[in-house]
C-alpha cells in the first residue's frame, strides 16, 4: 500500500510538469485530468480506519466526478467551440517554466522540513506535492495567455488545494469539503459563461488582446 | 433572525430570476433593503445569541460592518430604482439576482464565527459580483470581469489553504479539531506557531486579494472603472469591508497564538505600501472612476496600518469601517451620476459638472472633502484616531508616513475632483435627460448628511460598539 501512495504522490507531481511543458492543449486537460483521478485514488489510499468511510467515498467520488471527468468534459468542449489547440506565445517559455516549477518542487520539499506535522502518522510526501502543485498552478496562471490556460492553471492550483484537505478528511466538516468541490464547479462554470463571451466579443481566447485598460 | 436574514435576500434573489417584468423586478431590491435593514435594526434592540451550534454569531466586530453595509444597501437599492428605469433598455434579471445574493453573502461573512462558512461566504460574494461587473456588455468590462474573477479567485484559492493551514496547527494531540474561531482563540498557544505563521501569510495574501491591499490590488481599478457606480458603491463600502472582517477574524487568532508582532507587522508593511501606491497613482489620473478604486486601496491600506498597530488604532479602524463605507457610498453614486450626465468618466471630457448636476457635482467634491479626512466629516475623526493611536505608542515613522500619504493623496485626488467639478461645461459631451433626480441624487445625499452628523456627533452606542469590537481584537 505505502508504495502505492508513494507512487500516486510523485506521479502528481510529474503531471504538474508535464502541464508546464505541454504545447498542447489537449494534452495538457488530460493530464489535469488525470491528475485529478489520482486525488481520488489518494483519497482512498491515505484513509485509515480511523476515518469515517462514508466521508471518505463522498470525498474521493466527487473528485473523480468533478476534476477527472465534468471540468476535462467543459473544457474539451470550450476549446471544440474556439477551435484552438496550442498555446501559441506563452509569456514565459516551456522550458524556463519547467525549470521554475522544478525548482518550486525543489523548495517544497525543503520548505515543508520546516513544518513539523502535528500529525506525524500522515505520508511524508503529502505536504511538499500540495506545495508544488500550488505553485505549478500559480506559475501557469501568471505565465500563460489564453483564458483557457488560465483557467487549467487555477484547477492545478485547486487540486494542490485539495491534496492538503486530504490531510485533514479526518477531522473536518464535511460541509466544507463540500464548498470545495461546489467553488471549483462555479468558478469554471462561470469562467466558462466569460470565455465564451470573451470570445465572442474579441473573437479570440487570448487575454492579451485584453488591455485596454491600463493606467 | 440572523438566519432568516440571509435566507429572505438570497430567496429574493433567486426569485428576481424568476421575475418575469423587466420594469417592476428592480422593486425585490427595495424589499430585500428594507427587510435586511429591519432585521439588523432588531439585532440591535434584541441581540441574538449563537446559532446553528455557534457557527454563526453576530459579535460586535460583525454589527459594525454589517450595519454599515445595511445602510449603504438601502441607498443603493433606492438609487437602483431610478437607475435601472434609465436603462431599461438592458436585461436587469441577473443585475437584480446578483445584488440580492450578494447581500446574503455579504451577511454571512458578517455573522461566520467558523473559518470555513467565512471561506465559502467570501468566495460567494466573488462569484456573485463577477456577472454584475459585466452589466454594460461590451468588451471593457469584460475584461473588467475576467480579471476580478481570476485574481480573485486566485486569492481565494490561497485563503482556503491558508485555512486548511490553520486547520492543521489546531490538530495536534489534544488541541482543537475545529475551525470555529473561539476554539482556536481559546487553544491560543496550544496552536503549532510554524503552521499559524504560514496560514496567517496565506490568508492576508488571499483575504487580502479581496480586499484590494497592494500589491493585490490588480484587479481594483479596472473593476470600479467599469461597474455600475451602484455596484462600485457596494464593493468599495461593501465587500472589501467585509474582507477587512475576514482578516480581522484570522488576526484574532494569530495574536492568540501568539504571533501577533508578525501579523503587525506584515499589516503594517500591507498597509503603508497601499497608501504609498494610491499617492502615486492618484496623482494625474485621467479617469475618475479609476481615481476612486486607488482611493479605495488607501483607504483599504489605511485599515491594515490602524490594526496592525493595535492599542487605540484598532477602536479607530471600525470606526473607519462605517466611515469609509458611507462615504464610498456617496462618491461612488455621485460619479456614478456624473458619468451618465456626460457619458464620460475622462477627466479631459468632464468638466463643470456643479453646473450641469446641482446636486450631483457638489456632491462628488463633498465626498472628496469627507473620504480625504476633512473636518467636520467623520473620516478626519477616525483617521485622527489612528494617527493618536501611532503617535501615542511611539510608532513616530508610522505616524509620519500615514500623514505624509494623507496630504499626498489629498492634493492629486482634490486636482481630478477639481477638474472634474469646476469650470465651464460648455462643449462637453451631453445627454440630455440624465440630469440629478431625486432617486438617483438623493440616497448619495443622505449618505453625506450621515457622514457629516457622525462627524459632528457620535453616538454612545456606537462608541461602545466600536469599543467592544476592538475589545474583541486586542484584548484589552
Amino acid at each position: 500500500m505505502r508504495s502505492w501512495t508513494d507512487m500516486a504522490f510523485i506521479l502528481v507531481v510529474v503531471l504538474d510538469l508535464f502541464v508546464l511543458a505541454s504545447s498542447r492543449l489537449g494534452a495538457a486537460i488530460r493530464a489535469v485530468a488525470l491528475q485529478g483521478a489520482l486525488l481520488s485514488l489518494l483519497a482512498l489510499l491515505l484513509a485509515s480506519s480511523g476515518h469515517n468511510m462514508g466521508h471518505v467515498l463522498l470525498v474521493a467520488g466527487g473528485a473523480l466526478a468533478i476534476k477527472a471527468i465534468l471540468i476535462p468534459w467543459l473544457m474539451f468542449r470550450a476549446i471544440r467551440e474556439m477551435a484552438i489547440r496550442r498555446e501559441m506565445e506563452p509569456l514565459v517559455g516551456y522550458v524556463p517554466s519547467m525549470i521554475l516549477g522544478g525548482v518550486g518542487v525543489v523548495l517544497a520539499f525543503a520548505f515543508s522540513r520546516g513544518l513539523p506535522l502535528p500529525t506525524p502518522e500522515m505520508h511524508p510526501f503529502l505536504v511538499p506535492t500540495a506545495l508544488a502543485t500550488v505553485w505549478t498552478g500559480l506559475l501557469l496562471v501568471v505565465s500563460r495567455r489564453k483564458a483557457v490556460t488560465q483557467v487549467l492553471g487555477f484547477l492545478v492550483l485547486e487540486n494542490g488545494v485539495f491534496v492538503f484537505g486530504l490531510l485533514l478528511t479526518g477531522f473536518m466538516p464535511v460541509m466544507v469539503e463540500a464548498g470545495v468541490l461546489l467553488d471549483l464547479l462555479a468558478a469554471v462554470f462561470v469562467m466558462g459563461i466569460v470565455m465564451f463571451q470573451i470570445n465572442r466579443e474579441f473573437s479570440s481566447l487570448d487575454t492579451d488582446a485584453m488591455s485596454s485598460l491600463k493606467d | 433572525m440572523i438566519l432568516l436574514i440571509i435566507l429572505v435576500s438570497f430567496v429574493l434573489g433567486a426569485s428576481a430570476f424568476a421575475w418575469p417584468d423587466n420594469r417592476t423586478r428592480p422593486r425585490l431590491l427595495l424589499v430585500g433593503a428594507a427587510i435586511h435593514l429591519a432585521g439588523v435594526v432588531s439585532l440591535w434592540i434584541h441581540p441574538e445569541g449563537p446559532v446553528l451550534s455557534g457557527y454563526l454569531f453576530l459579535d460586535a466586530a460583525g454589527k459594525v460592518v454589517l450595519s454599515t453595509s445595511s445602510v449603504l444597501f438601502v441607498a443603493s437599492a433606492i438609487y437602483a430604482q431610478g437607475y435601472l428605469r434609465r436603462r431599461d433598455d438592458r436585461d436587469n434579471r441577473i443585475f437584480v439576482g446578483g445584488l440580492l445574493v450578494l447581500l446574503s453573502a455579504m451577511t454571512t461573512v458578517g455573522v461566520a464565527q467558523h473559518l470555513g462558512v467565512l471561506w465559502v461566504a467570501v468566495e460567494l460574494t466573488t462569484l456573485a459580483t463577477a456577472p454584475l461587473i459585466y452589466f454594460n456588455h461590451n468588451a471593457r468590462s469584460l475584461e473588467a470581469a475576467w480579471k476580478y474573477l481570476l485574481v480573485s479567485s486566485l486569492g481565494i484559492a490561497l485563503a482556503l489553504l491558508g485555512t486548511f493551514f490553520l486547520a492543521l496547527s489546531g490538530a495536534g494531540p489534544g488541541g482543537p479539531k475545529s475551525l470555529l474561531l473561539d476554539d482556536l482563540i481559546r487553544a491560543g498557544p496550544e496552536l503549532s506557531r510554524p503552521w499559524v505563521r504560514t496560514a496567517f501569510v496565506f490568508l492576508l495574501v488571499g483575504y487580502g486579494t479581496k480586499m484590494g491591499l497592494a500589491p493585490l490590488h490588480s484587479w481594483k481599478p479596472d473593476a470600479y472603472g467599469e461597474a455600475p457606480g451602484l455596484l462600485g458603491a457596494l464593493m468599495a463600502g461593501g465587500i472589501t469591508n467585509f474582507a477587512f472582517l475576514s482578516v480581522v477574524r484570522v488576526f484574532q487568532v494569530t495574536r492568540a497564538a501568539g504571533e501577533g508582532a508578525f501579523a503587525s507587522d506584515a499589516l503594517l508593511a500591507l498597509g503603508l505600501l497601499s497608501m504609498a501606491l494610491a499617492a502615486v497613482f492618484m496623482a494625474g489620473q485621467r479617469d475618475f472612476k479609476r481615481m476612486l478604486a486607488y482611493s479605495s486601496v488607501e483607504h483599504m491600506g489605511i485599515l491594515a496600518v490602524a490594526l496592525g498597530l493595535g492599542g487605540t488604532a484598532v477602536g479607530g479602524a471600525f470606526y473607519h469601517v462605517v466611515n469609509n463605507g458611507l462615504s464610498k457610498g456617496v462618491l461612488f453614486l455621485a460619479a456614478g451620476n456624473i458619468h451618465r450626465a456626460y457619458g464620460s468618466k475622462r477627466t479631459d471630457e468632464v468638466r463643470g459638472a456643479i453646473r450641469r448636476l446641482p446636486v450631483s457635482g457638489p456632491l462628488f467634491l463633498a465626498g472628496f472633502l469627507a473620504v480625504t479626512g476633512t473636518p467636520p466629516f467623520s473620516p478626519f475623526w477616525s483617521e485622527f484616531i489612528i494617527l493618536n493611536g501611532a503617535f501615542s505608542t511611539g510608532r513616530w515613522v508610522v505616524g509620519a508616513f500615514f500623514l505624509l500619504f494623507l496630504a499626498v493623496i489629498f492634493i492629486g485626488m482634490g486636482a481630478t475632483v477639481l477638474h472634474v467639478v469646476q469650470g465651464d461645461d460648455r462643449g462637453t459631451p451631453a445627454r440630455p435627460g440624465f440630469g440629478d433626480g431625486w432617486l438617483t441624487a438623493g440616497p448619495p445625499l443622505v449618505l453625506l448628511l450621515l457622514v457629516l452628523a457622525l462627524g459632528l456627533w457620535l453616538p454612545r452606542a456606537l462608541q461602545g460598539l466600536f469599543a467592544a469590537a476592538a475589545h474583541l481584537v486586542t484584548g484589552a
